[in-house]
């Protein structure tokens, strides 16, 4: 199977996973206690509003034809209004992506650059006390909430040695290297347990392959070995773990927002739901499902292209 | 490594001897027990241990460093930091065993239908199950609860919806392999019924995968409980909870510190505890 149908048959299977997860967000609407629309407009609205907003909604139609409204909305682009803000939930999104994309593209490297040195330390000393000590740290990260990574690095790095703001966004390219260090940084803590337990065991599996022998029994030094022979096939296996876990990393991003004030989706969502602004917090959810969908997509598309077994294994 | 464990209906039997046996040599099972056994223990005696009412406001002495009469502080309004923080253990950890014993119950019972059944079921099962995969964790749970409305309802009701699709993964993965194994055949053979070839002979053998992963998954149900308790959504006050403890400290930052770092401290020893009781469960119940 050459690599555009495996593409082709990839995107094929999104259409299900694509219309269930609208289904789903859909639903969400329906799992509101009592009625929805007075729900959301909250206890001293007017019956004219509720049923205005009712009407807006088409909650006072059958379900099917509710359905079939949303998504015609959807595909127009259409996400709704939000109710506090009064603007439309989209354009809301549009104007708060980049600290979002940015929080994520910071927090994936710096976990990379905490992670792959570990991880290929502990590999390579497998049972040494460097490996116990590397194991040791998805037993104590696994249970750091993200905000509280988030609190505590606001005061050791922030506020008893003030190296970093704890707030903002900055200016340009460097101000927002700087000005995020520390958000990045919390993202990357709380994925980082995660990553190095993945990473290591994938790299545990490349040493023991048979072509690494074969690399080390024909004499060449061990650092050409992990560098000309295992690198590639650990390539592979950081981006698979990346991609699997960007749900993860997603999550670990919202809250962070919002302890940083980042002006992102995430405490957009956050502040939303101290808002009872139910249309944005639908949108962003749908917004976050199909950027995790499509980076599916694109680590198996990464992954069938660094490692050609896969396109004929499918 | 499913595959040996699964081949004779007596592994199940087998792995219990065994556990009985070793778990006392295993030392991150014991030492993940101890942490565990600690904080339920204190949980349970918190009304005997704790020196004050973790509801109770003393508007005279707010915001108080820690002292001999408050070992920990006392938070915005007066309250005791240290007895909040040992009545908080019983709130966030039943939750957290909760949430994950209702999805483990309900993905496991669909994953035992999606693998044994296959055809039909087992596409529709796994169709749903990529749905639910498709969002992030944290993002779908917070909605759900904020839709559903904050408290322990929400909170079980959010988990679960979200939760089981791991475990009806694995469990269906598990069940694949089983279900070609003779000692099934064997029972279809002699006429037993689907239902007691499934509780009887294959889930003893399949469902050490899930009750393994259980242990890692209750880590990141504990976090996510505890991120809806810092934004407001998880158990309402005045009820003590690790997350809205944190979140009210966090204002008090510059001066006292220890009101929201140490509730993280218990979350964190708290996974420490239940990933090292996983750890030592996956040592434990894999084959000798």
């Amino acid at each position: 199977m050459d690599r555009l149908s495996y593409v082709g048959r990839r995107l094929l299977q999104m259409v299900p996973v694509a219309l269930g997860v609208t289904i789903l967000v859909f639903f969400m609407v329906h799992l509101i206690p009592g009625d929805p629309a007075r729900t959301m407009l909250g206890a001293r609205a007017t019956d004219q509003a509720v049923a205005q907003l009712r009407h807006e909604w088409g909650l006072d139609r059958p379900l099917m034809e509710q359905y079939w409204l949303f998504m015609k909305r959807l595909a127009q682009g259409d996400l709704g209004d939000s109710l506090f803000y009064d603007t439309p939930v989209l354009s809301l999104i549009f104007e708060r992506v980049w600290p979002t994309v940015w929080l994520l593209a910071y927090a994936t490297v710096l976990a990379l650059l905490i992670s792959v040195p570990l991880a290929t330390l502990a590999a390579t000393r497998k049972d040494g006390s460097v490996d116990q000590l590397v194991r040791a740290i998805p037993l104590f990260g696994l249970g750091m909430p993200p905000f509280w990574i988030g609190i505590v690095l606001i005061l050791l790095l922030g506020l008893r040695v003030p190296l970093f703001p704890v707030g903002g966004y900055g200016d340009y390219f460097l101000g927002h290297l700087y000005s995020m260090f520390l958000p990045g940084l919390t993202v990357a803590l709380f994925l980082t347990p995660i990553l190095i337990r993945s990473l290591r065991a994938s790299l545990l599996t490349v040493l023991e392959s048979d072509y690494i022998t074969t690399a080390r029994s024909k004499g060449i030094p061990e650092w050409q070995v992990l560098l000309r022979h295992a690198v590639r096939n650990a390539i592979i296996s950081t981006v698979t773990v990346l991609g699997v876990n960007i749900a993860f990393l997603i999550g670990g991003t919202l809250v962070v927002e919002k302890v940083f004030a980042l002006p992102g989706i995430g405490a957009l969502m956050v502040d939303s739901i101290f808002n009872r602004d139910f249309p944005v917090v639908q949108g962003v959810t749908l917004v976050f499902a199909v950027l995790v969908v499509l980076v599916y997509l694109i680590t198996d598309v990464v992954h069938s292209l660094l490692d050609p077994r896969v396109r004929y294994e499918r | 490594m499913s595959a040996v464990e699964t081949t004779a209906p007596a592994a199940g039997a087998e792995r219990a001897r065994g556990f009985r046996n070793r778990w006392y040599r295993t030392p991150s099972f014991v030492a993940g027990l101890a942490i565990i056994g600690t904080l339920v223990v204190l949980g349970l005696l918190a009304p005997t241990i704790a020196p004050y009412n973790p509801i109770e406001q003393d508007l005279k002495s707010i915001l108080k460093p820690p002292s001999q009469e408050h070992w920990l502080g006392t938070d915005q309004v007066g309250r005791d930091v240290l007895s909040r923080l040992i009545y908080a253990i019983r709130v966030d950890l039943k939750i957290g065993l909760l949430a994950v014993l209702f999805p483990f119950c309900i993905g496991t019972f669909l994953g035992c239908l999606a693998g044994y059944y296959g055809r039909g079921l087992d596409t529709v099962v796994m169709r749903l199950v990529d749905v639910v995969v498709a969002f992030p964790f944290l993002v779908l749970i917070i909605a759900l609860v904020f839709v559903i409305g904050p408290g322990p309802r929400g909170i079980y009701i959010a988990i679960t919806m979200v939760g089981w699709v791991s475990y009806a993964r694995i469990v269906r993965g598990e069940i694949l392999v089983a279900k070609r194994q003779e000692y099934v055949l064997a029972a279809q053979a002699a006429g037993f019924s689907d239902a007691r070839i499934i509780a009887r002979h294959i889930l003893p053998n399949v469902i050490t995968q899930a009750v393994v992963f259980a242990m890692s998954d209750i880590v990141l149900v504990i976090v996510a409980i505890v991120t809806l308790g810092y934004l407001g959504l998880g158990v309402q006050p005045p009820t003590a909870d690790w997350g809205s403890m944190m979140a009210q400290g966090q204002d008090f930052i510059t001066t006292r510190w220890e009101i929201s770092t140490i509730p993280g401290l218990a979350v964190v020893l708290t996974g420490l505890g239940l990933s090292l009781i996983g750890d030592g469960l996956a040592d434990l119940l894999r084959p000798e």
